[in-house]
């Protein structure tokens, strides 16, 4: 009887656990199975203990060359998708102007089409304009898909910024580039960081957009993808391995100097 | 970037010139004319939506008037952007900047003008507010009465001509907010800048302003010091807003001298000329006034005792409420069905319970007269709407 | 002292005809929209129209194609790869229903139940992300794999037959059956039902649950009539966030599935990128995405959420 009562109580947490214990599965057999030395060129069957891909995670021809290719694009596609972004989400934020219900649907649009649809339609245009396809018709395409994320997350923190501070800003001597540089700014700037990592993470991890039209130029997300279908190198989960704990790391870090910041401070 | 020579160009008294403005089809503020003179406590005074924050605003270069100007003693600024206005505000619910601390919140206005060294003028201004040892902690951490004494700081340690206070006390609780309107009031003594505070609060209002303009409506009611509203009302607006008031619909029925001689419900009342706002010509129509607290109350058994040459008026008490200093009796009365009667609990009379007939009178200089072509219930609850 | 006095009403006040200086700023809402929009309408809208024009034209490979208003590309798209479509939307509607199933409670225990470990849960939520989506879905074959320990299991268990009566497994295999890709679609969208849920539970105030109790209500009841009311936005988000990608998604039918499991995207994807037939593709994304389009319109109205951007 006492055990039917706690299970009632606390089925809400059970089943919750259940669900992230099936987001995490995943990433376990991947830490797993990049200690595995792999019979063949498939890495899905457990065989035996090995370090040997951790200590030469280049050691595949093409991989790293891959990686440092989807940063360098993730990184300038969150540099070009996050500025115009800022910049429409401002407009819509704090500017009145005609036709806003059509800027808002060509915002949404992209985010409620599939992916295919998107990267079909970008290949055809480019095939049409004669465009080699390649470093910039990815980074283009990354940017154009990675936009409306950036506004939505902006728009969100602008539109609860309290329009008394850029008045009070004003009203103590800041003129229109010092408010916005000085107050504006810094506010949103939350919004904007959200905007951005939203952006890298989307344009590092996409493949069907980027497969569609990256012609022979080869990202990480495709170098995967190729492997998938000649064979997987242990290499791919250790670098796997190797973001997901950085990625938990910095987090982690971030947030204890933000509370021990709090702290000093209370 | 704002210029030595605008803030110290003429005096600090503000001059609104046939200022307006217009939303499209609503008027929020009509032409108005308004001098405030340098360095007094003035309030705007209405319910919200009577336009005294846009006129606030307007001072501030926030908004922009419609027609006519603003002037800080010989200076028009009405085209001039807030920035570069001598003119410094307190907003309603404070707008601290969040990112910054107190220490950069206050030395925010001296930084944007260029001042290098800000570090004494800061550190004096926050022992001005009592909180030089809060410097660097961020908004957030301190509490509502705290936050409001930076906003000040903030706003003062730029030595504008004229400092403007939007509702600055309406997110305190009630015992903190009197604390804070003495507290404003010694500051604004020791600066000797000239305050224009906007508050919806009557009391407020009262307690800490030299000179009060009662807005409704886009207009200005009534202008005065806060004795002169409370005893002249001229609209029946202010009477109500300030207060309470007892109205009586009269006809006049003779004029003596100083003396107007009212006919209400078969009684004569007497009013006296001077503390009539509206003509009095025999036969007209005028509403006499009269505050509860001016009235006396008589069992109708010692009717013989009240002196002569006092207005009278007979009724049956239909409630009584005890509230400690004093006893707010509600009278049904011939003139009036809901009388309002504050009795100071001096020595009580055992026989005022409700159904008890008796007599109210008063001197009549409290009668004050008013145009009787007005609503009487003008104002009626509007103050309280807000303060809940 | 002070005086006031109405302004004369004639003649009409001075109005200065002069506008201060500070109008100025009409053009900059437009500026800011610019460069964004144009990157927009060039790179997303366009090659929309583009793919439209190609859907109505005929011709081949080597001597180029030319708009001859082919509508019949359409019915024989249709009438080719309807058991795709068909197949694309069952997959992505169980897929939606089982994140929302998974994902529901696991939203409601970080908002409500998580206490100190709120922000851990998060993360952990969203640290995956950060691992290639490709790496974690190869993952899936390993954890499927015929004969390992979550298949040996649910034979034991006979769920295999259960499901393989179904039509969703086939034999005793999970890997390379309908199962297999929806399990890996769920997976793959989860956290886009997480995130908008959590958002929407986050914001309702603990104390509606003790009100709620107050007036008589059991747990359950508080959930039906005030919890899950007032998660509606989140719901609508995150089914929406989850359905248009799964929809669209070929991968998981890739790697997890086979032949007989093809989505509309292994349709599209082959068209224009193996068979390199260009009309046909075309219409297929078209009809996809006008599909597409019109459910997100009609469940928007439905669910009275308009303001999703």
């Amino acid at each position: 009887m006492a055990f039917v009562t706690w299970f009632k109580r606390n089925v809400v947490v059970i089943a919750g656990l259940l669900t992230l214990a099936y987001l995490l599965l995943p990433n376990v057999v991947v830490t797993v199975f990049s200690f595995n030395r792999p019979k063949g060129r498939f890495n899905y069957q457990w065989q035996e203990f090995s370090t040997d891909a951790w200590r030469d995670p280049c050691g595949v021809s093409g991989l790293c060359e891959s990686l440092g290719l989807s940063l360098q694009i993730a990184f300038w596609a969150t540099l070009g998708a996050t500025l115009l972004g800022t910049m429409i989400a401002f407009a819509l934020v704090r500017y009145r102007f005609r036709a806003r219900g059509a800027v808002n649907s060509l915002i949404f649009l992209p985010m409620a089409m599939p992916e295919v649809v998107m990267a079909a339609s970008l290949l055809t245009l480019f095939l049409n304009m004669g465009a080699e396809l390649g470093f910039w018709t990815v980074l283009i395409a990354h940017i154009m898909f990675c936009l409306s994320f950036v506004v939505v997350a902006v728009k969100a923190r602008v539109m609860s910024m309290d329009p008394r501070l850029e008045q009070a800003a004003q009203d103590l001597y800041a003129g229109p580039v010092q408010t916005f540089l000085r107050v504006t700014l810094p506010i949103a700037a939350p919004g904007i960081a959200a905007g951005a990592l939203l952006a890298f993470a989307l344009s590092f991890d996409d493949f069907i957009i980027t497969n569609f039209n990256a012609g022979s130029t080869v990202t990480f997300p495709m170098f995967v993808w190729g492997s998938a279908q000649r064979g997987t190198p242990v290499q791919i989960n250790v670098i796997g391995t190797a973001m997901f704990v950085v990625a938990v790391l910095l987090v982690l870090v971030s947030m204890a100097v933000g509370n021990r910041r709090k702290r000093q401070k209370a | 970037m704002k210029t030595t020579e605008e803030t110290t160009a003429g005096g600090g008294d503000v001059r609104l010139t046939g200022i307006s403005k217009t939303y499209g089809d609503f008027t929020a503020v009509h032409p108005l004319d308004l001098t405030v003179p340098e360095g007094s406590f003035f309030a705007l005074l209405g319910a919200s939506g009577c336009g005294k924050t846009t006129t606030l605003r307007m001072i501030a270069g926030l908004e922009e008037p419609t027609a006519g100007t603003v002037h800080l003693g010989d200076q028009d600024v009405t085209a001039l952007p807030p920035y570069k206005r001598p003119v410094n505000t307190v907003f309603q619910s404070y707008a601290l900047f969040p990112h910054l601390d107190i220490y950069e919140n206050v030395a925010f206005g001296l930084r944007r003008r260029g001042i290098k060294s800000v570090k004494k003028q800061v550190e004096e201004m926050l022992e001005l507010v009592q909180l030089g040892e809060q410097a660097r902690k961020k908004p957030h951490q301190l509490s509502g009465g705290q936050q409001q004494r930076v906003a000040v700081a903030r706003a003062l340690i730029n030595h504008p001509k004229v400092l403007l206070l939007d509702e600055p006390l309406g997110a305190l609780d009630l015992k903190l907010r009197r604390q804070m309107q003495l507290e404003l009031k010694r500051i604004q003594t020791e600066v000797g800048i000239t305050f224009v505070h906007v508050t919806h609060d009557q009391e407020e209002a009262m307690t800490m302003a030299d000179c009060v303009a009662v807005m409704n409506a886009g207009r200005v009611e009534q202008l005065g010091t806060p004795a002169d509203l409370y005893e002249n009302p001229r609209t029946t607006f202010v009477a109500n807003f300030l207060g309470t008031s007892n109205f009586i619909g009269a006809e006049v029925d003779s004029t003596s001298g100083d003396d107007i001689v009212l006919k209400a419900g078969g009684g004569k009342l007497v009013l006296h000329r001077a503390r009539a706002s509206a003509p009095a010509t025999t036969g007209g129509k005028i509403l006499a006034g009269v505050r509860p607290e001016k009235i006396s109350l008589t069992h109708a058994d010692d009717a013989g005792g009240i002196p002569e040459g006092r207005n009278r008026i007979t009724g049956r008490i239909t409630e009584s409420s005890f509230i400690g200093v004093s006893t707010q009796f509600v009278v049904d009365s011939p003139v009036c069905p809901d009388f309002e009667v504050y009795v100071q609990n001096v020595d009580r009379d055992a026989r005022l319970v409700p159904g008890a007939e008796v007599v109210l009178h008063w001197n009549p200089a409290h009668t004050f007269g008013l145009d009787a072509a007005q609503d009487v219930d003008a104002g009626v609850g509007t103050a309280e709407e807000e303060v809940a | 002292m002070a005086t006031v006095t109405e302004a004369p009403p004639t003649p009409a006040p001075v109005a200065p005809e002069k506008k201060p200086p500070r109008k100025r700023g009409r053009w900059t809402p437009y500026l800011l929209l610019l460069p964004g929009l144009l990157w927009l309408v060039v790179f997303f809208a366009l090659p929309v129209i583009y793919q439209a024009s190609t859907s109505v034209q005929t011709g081949s490979l080597e001597e180029g194609y030319k708009v001859t208003w082919h509508f019949a590309t359409y019915w024989d798209a249709l009438s080719q790869y309807w058991p795709q479509f068909v197949r694309s939307v069952l997959y992505a509607a169980s897929a939606t229903v089982l994140c929302l199933l998974l994902g529901y409670p696991l939203a409601y225990l970080i908002a409500f139940r998580a206490g100190r470990w709120r922000n851990l849960i998060m993360i952990l939520v969203i640290a995956p992300f950060f691992t290639s989506f490709l790496i974690r879905t190869l993952a899936w074959k390993t954890i499927l794999a015929d004969g390992g320990p979550v298949v040996g299991a649910l034979d034991a268990l006979h769920v295999l037959d259960v499901t393989a009566f179904l039509g969703w497994t086939a034999g005793d295999r999970v890997l390379a059956t309908p199962l297999a890709v929806v399990c890996g679609l769920t997976y793959n969208f989860l956290p886009f039902m997480i995130l908008p849920l959590y958002t929407s539970l986050e914001r309702i105030d603990p104390r509606l649950h003790e009100a709620a109790g107050d007036l008589y209500a059991k747990p359950s009841t508080t959930f039906r009539k005030v919890t899950f009311p007032l998660s509606m936005p989140g719901v609508v988000s995150g089914t929406l966030l989850t359905f248009i990608p799964a929809s669209g998604d070929y991968i998981n039918s890739d790697l997890l599935g086979s032949t007989d499991t093809r989505m509309v995207g292994n349709v599209i994807q082959s068209q224009f990128l193996r068979i390199l037939d260009y009309p046909t593709a075309a219409a297929l994304s078209f009809i996809l995405m006008a599909a597409i389009l019109a459910v997100v319109t009609v469940y928007i109205r439905k669910s009275g959420t308009e303001d999703l951007v």
